[in-house]
């Protein structure tokens, strides 16, 4: 099984960091976060296995600053 | 308020016989003491009913019965009743706002006697069970009997009931708790719940209404008529129509049962012009929970009493009959000295795993269908709204998962396979229903004691412990065959319980008797007959 891919692999790394932006512009808070979540459960489906989305919470959860916690 | 049932109230009759030893005592006559009281009449085992009440439930309360349950009536004789008597339904639709996003067919494989649901009031089924106890002559119903106390002891339990004419003591050699949520023996054992209270309630609305539907599970999520809440819709017998508000943690439950008040919400949904009655109106919250193990020494607790799971899914009176069915025949093999005492401890081993799933897939219902914070609300939605459009994200959509037949693959009662197959029905699986023609079907044959199923044509064949029933390979079009992924000399056994015990490409008298050896526990150790 494969695992979640963390060195650099993307085509087009500005231009996917504009996407992600302009596609939140003039959207509220909740509007916000239900687009993230929709792309989330879009591109989980197109990675398919969910031990690999479980990898990439994990690995996300970790990359938080170590005084954010709440 | 409830016109299309009448309630009936039964005999309280003074008990004669204080302090007499019974093999068997049953606390509650509700779904699952009652069927549990049945399916042992059933072994031919006497039991004794106590129950605080003398009528059938009040209110629908479990009104979808499974494909799985079904069987398991139709084996104890009432099945066609429920079948007759209910709503019979497939589909179900989900919606979100005002748009219908996905819908479901539960069954679209025919040739079953029983479809995947039947809607149906439980006081319907309650009071069949009852009928079916009392024809049976084994079962000694007490009304009006509440349990006060309640004593383990190491070869049966003390029981203390109180009736309108004070209280008297049984012993009991067995006693099943089947006493529901507050079950007043597991109290007096101090037997803790783990698990999960959710902050939510729901009101419940039967309507009696001419109403168009069909006959489908519908739910909404967030619709316009109850913003932000969830609605879940079934059709029951008598044109009972129930119907679920989920009314939030602040809502209060007395104010929340005025009629006026429900006709209003109910007004809202179906529009201003369709007249409906109110039937009987609850308002609910609910746990997903159980204690660590259901066998304390001779006090055996079933459904309610040993696990609670949220109404969606219908996974509580389903999974209660399925407790039922397990334990009976155990008890029953135990009883008559045909088995250990060890066995009744497998009931723990099948059943735990199963109300685990249970309340696993409740309570993954649950937060997705009350979500819990911002952001499950966020991905719940998402979900939603995804899934009008995407047919991946349809399968994300639990609005609850429904009950299915508990799968005891890993139970040490099954003789694992010695041959290679293709599917088929392993053991641990529930039987599989099948048509044999002429309105025969396969479940019938098999009835309430070890059967072995032999796909061949009948001859004559050594006896075995199991009955022996042999169809020929192409009955009902090979229907069965197929299912079973048999060639001819395949042979099945099940278990009283109908569940597959073993199964193999051949006859062999000798395995046969094995394998049943094996699913009674006699290899292990030797049988105590316990008493006459």
């Amino acid at each position: 099984m494969s695992r979640l891919e963390t060195a650099p692999r993307l085509d087009d790394p500005d231009g996917l960091f504009q996407a992600l932006v302009e596609a939140h512009r003039g959207l509220a808070p909740e509007e916000s976060r239900r687009l993230d979540a929709r792309i989330i459960l879009l591109l989980a489906n197109h990675v398919g296995q969910v031990a690999i989305v479980r990898e990439a919470i994990a690995a996300a959860g970790a990359a938080a600053p170590k005084d954010a916690g709440t | 308020m409830q016109t299309t049932y009448a309630y009936p109230k039964f005999a309280y009759r003074p008990a004669r016989d204080s302090g007499a030893r019974h093999p068997v005592v049953i606390v509650g006559g509700g779904l699952v003491g009652l069927t549990v009281a049945l399916d042992l009449a059933h072994h031919g085992v006497r039991s004794v009913l106590l129950d605080e009440d003398d009528t059938v439930s009040v209110g629908s309360r479990a009104i979808c019965f499974a494909k799985r349950t079904l069987e398991i009536y139709g084996r104890l004789g009432i099945g066609a009743r429920a079948l007759a008597k209910g709503v019979t339904w497939n589909t179900g639709r989900v919606f979100f706002r005002d748009r219908e996003v996905y819908q479901f067919n539960l069954l679209p494989d025919d040739g079953h006697e029983y479809p995947a649901f039947v809607n149906l009031q439980q006081y319907y089924v309650e009071h069949w069970l009852v009928e079916a106890c009392e024809a049976s002559g084994l079962v000694d119903l007490r009304w009006r009997s509440r349990i006060v106390g309640v004593e383990n002891r190491p070869d049966g339990v003390d029981v203390t009931a109180q009736t309108p004419d004070g209280t008297y003591r049984l012993r009991a050699d067995w006693l099943l708790a089947c006493d529901g949520a507050r079950s007043v023996v597991r109290e007096g054992l101090g037997l803790p719940f783990v698990g999960q209270v959710f902050r939510d309630r729901f009101l419940i609305a039967d309507v009696v209404m001419k109403a168009d539907f069909p006959p489908e599970r519908r739910f909404w999520f967030d619709p316009p008529f109850h913003p932000g809440g969830s609605v879940l819709l079934h059709r029951q017998a008598d044109d009972v129509w129930r119907i679920d508000f989920q009314l939030g943690w602040d809502a209060d439950p007395e104010a929340e049962k005025d009629p006026e008040r429900v006709r209003a919400r109910v007004r809202a949904m179906l529009g201003p012009d369709v007249p409906f009655e109110l039937e009987w109106v609850s308002v609910y919250t609910f746990r997903c929970r159980r204690i660590e193990r259901f066998v304390h020494g001779r006090t055996v607790l079933l459904g309610d009493a040993a696990h609670q799971v949220s109404p969606f899914g219908a996974r509580g009176g389903n999974g209660g009959v399925q407790d039922a069915d397990n334990l009976a025949w155990k008890l029953a093999a135990v009883l008559r000295g045909e088995a250990p005492v060890g066995l009744i401890e497998t009931y723990d081993l099948e059943r735990i795993p199963a109300a685990d799933e249970n309340i696993l897939h409740s309570t993954r219902s649950t937060d997705f269908i009350t979500p819990k914070s911002e952001a499950a609300r966020a991905y719940r939605d998402a979900v939603l709204e995804l899934s009008e459009h995407y047919a991946f994200a349809r399968p994300l959509v639990n609005s609850g998962r429904l009950s299915r037949p508990a799968m005891l693959h890993d139970s040490k009662l099954n003789t694992p396979d010695d041959a290679a197959w293709e599917g088929g029905v392993p053991p641990g699986s529930p039987a599989v229903d099948a048509p044999l023609g002429d309105g025969e079907w396969l479940l019938r044959r098999l009835g309430g004691d070890f059967a072995a199923l032999v796909f061949d044509a009948p001859r004559p064949v050594p006896q075995t412990p199991a009955r022996v029933v042999f169809f020929a390979p192409d009955v009902g079009g090979g229907r069965a065959a197929a299912r079973y992924d048999a060639r001819p000399g395949t042979t099945i056994l099940f278990r009283p319980d109908q569940h597959v015990a073993a199964r193999w490409r051949r006859f062999d008298p000798d395995a046969i008797a094995a394998a049943q050896r094996r699913a009674l526990m006699t290899d292990d150790v030797a049988t105590e007959r316990l008493r006459a």
